[in-house]
């Protein structure tokens, strides 16, 4: 069990980027953290994968823990050996370098399991392997995304954190990416899923989280979330009411509070 | 022709020197995106070491032991002077490598006092001719040598686990820390490898001659060097230490027939002509990234 427990979050001394969040990803789930821009969810990614430090943040209270222990004050490299990965918002895969070389720094936490753990990346990513020598900067965006998905798994990690996976993607790869995260689930990795795509992450979760503005505004298994009216209003952009006959005028006139923090 | 020829064989002589030098400087440079000021110290360590082991242990065991020792030097000095530092301005790490160099340079000095040293190297002056053109030895030497060690650093960047984290590093340091990779060992590592490169660069730029405090100098021409090459190119490194090797030999030997008005030094400042001409029409060098930041 992953979780973090009130935490709060400072950027740069000053920017209180999360004010007491908690919640925990359970051995095995899928759990998924949705939110606006700027809502916090990266942040919580960092907390977890000990990239704070880059970007100058500190945890200022609470604490991440690992099976009950505290591992917040850990390096990248520690937590990384503990079996947490970090996918980064972006791909953020070595351009320069070819795709199996992207995979083998991936497996730089667990350097005896490379053979095993390559077979089972390409396993996953059949696409790759006729792409492993080429330059992983030619590549498209949803092998790109491969890629940087399979380098994470390439230390066999026990938690996965996804950020944003389906950034600038197109449906059908979005799909794909999906029924991947499904398949990585069900071998035995706990996820949580970062995105801004809910109807897709909350398709697949077991558990979900709503944030805002650094707060965990709901908590709910990923089922009720989807069937919540305020959810699927203002993060799956459906209505309750025949959505047909709306007419745009009307979209316009009807105001309700969009937050539920405050 | 043989007398370009022998100019030629020798400029690639002390090119493979400049080389070894400019691929500490790159590495370096790659890893935390420093020009570090303290090669020179290190080169003239290096060729210090060298020749006070050749005595006891035989001139091989020298160089080899003298290599590995520079490189826990610079490892310590890395640890000690460099990594409190990490995270500040990048001018400031470059300011602070000028400084360790002073302190290096000093005790090395100290070593060779006022006298001039004698490397012991098994090579001296001696000349090979191949069908009219003489080359030296020493000079056959440092380019076998050059050509084993960057083998060698190729293989170690494509296939060890370390060297992979180091690419991974400089090209995006974030996404190696979620790979488990430690910026901390990438810095150590690459450091100790300048600094042995350094060390390997000063035993072949000090043989051949006795040698003086004044041997750090000819580190500074691998500053023309990285810049023709290009500041983070491993194999730019290498092709520009041999062209401004072979440039500034072969100019040093027509010096008198091309440029009769000026005295014997031009052969010493056309690296640095070299350096001005590829700032003004190509900042970014031969294979250097074009959008990488300079100090």
């Amino acid at each position: 069990m992953l979780g973090v427990t009130n935490l709060e979050v400072v950027y740069d001394d000053v920017v209180l980027a999360l004010r007491g969040v908690s919640l925990e990803i359970p051995d095995g789930a899928i759990v998924a953290l949705l939110g606006a821009n700027g809502a916090g969810k990266s942040t919580v990614l960092r907390s977890l994968s000990g990239l704070l430090d880059v970007h100058n943040g500190k945890i200022r209270k609470g604490g991440v823990t690992l099976d009950g222990e505290p591992i917040g004050q850990l390096r990248p490299a520690a937590l990384a050996k503990r079996g947490i990965k970090h996918v980064l918002e972006g791909r953020r895969i070595f351009k320069e370098m070819t795709v199996e070389e992207n995979l083998r720094v991936g497996a730089h936490s667990a350097p005896r399991d490379v053979k095993e753990n390559l077979g089972r990346v390409y396993d996953l990513f059949p696409r790759l392997v006729e792409r492993k020598d080429g330059t992983a900067g030619y590549l498209s965006g949803g092998e790109q995304q491969m890629v940087a998905i399979g380098r994470a798994l390439m230390s066999g990690p026990r938690f996965l954190l996804l950020d944003e996976p389906s950034l600038g993607l197109a449906p059908k790869i979005v799909a794909q990416i999906r029924d991947i995260v499904v398949e990585i689930n069900r071998q035995g990795t706990g996820v949580l899923l970062v995105e801004q795509n809910a109807t897709m992450a909350l398709s697949i979760a077991h558990h979900g989280y709503v944030m805002e503005t650094g707060r965990v505004v709901m908590d709910r298994p990923a089922a009720d979330l989807l069937a919540d009216d305020d959810v699927r209003e203002f993060y799956l952009g459906l209505h309750t009411e025949g959505d047909e006959k709306q007419s745009f005028r009307e979209v316009k006139h009807y105001r309700r509070r969009k937050r539920w923090a405050s | 022709m043989n007398e370009f020829l022998t100019a030629t064989g020798q400029g690639m002589g002390n090119g493979a020197v400049y080389a070894l030098l400019a691929l500490g400087f790159v590495i370096i440079y790659k890893s935390m995106s420093v020009i570090s000021f303290a090669q020179p110290a290190f080169m003239m360590s290096g060729a210090v070491l060298v020749s006070h082991l050749t005595g006891r242990i035989g001139f091989v065991a020298a160089v080899v032991v003298g290599t590995i020792a520079i490189a826990l030097v610079a490892l310590v000095v890395e640890r000690v002077a460099i990594r409190p530092m990490v995270g500040k301005a990048v001018f400031v790490i470059a300011i602070i490598t000028i400084g360790i160099d002073i302190v290096v340079r000093t005790v090395a000095g100290a070593f060779v006092g006022v006298n001039q040293l004698l490397l012991g190297d098994p090579w001296g002056l001696k000349v090979v001719t191949v069908g009219g053109v003489q080359l030296q030895e020493r000079h056959i030497a440092a380019i076998l040598a050059a050509a084993v060690v960057v083998t060698v650093l190729f293989l170690f960047f494509r296939y060890t686990r370390i060297g992979l984290a180091m690419r991974a590093a400089s090209l995006d340091q974030e996404a190696a820390m979620a790979q488990g990779v430690s910026i901390g060992t990438v810095f150590a590592v690459s450091w100790a490898l300048a600094g042995g490169l350094a060390a390997l660069a000063g035993v072949f730029a000090a043989s051949g001659n006795a040698f003086d405090q004044s041997l750090w100098m000819v580190a500074l021409v691998a500053l023309p060097v990285i810049i023709l090459g290009g500041l983070d190119s491993l194999g730019g490194a290498v092709l520009g230490g041999l062209i401004i090797g072979i440039v500034e030999s072969v100019v040093r030997t027509y010096h008198s027939t091309w440029f009769p008005f000026l005295d014997t030094n031009t052969g010493g400042i056309a690296p640095y002509i070299v350096m001005l001409l590829v700032l003004l029409v190509r900042p970014h060098g031969l294979f250097g990234t074009k959008e990488v930041e300079r100090v």
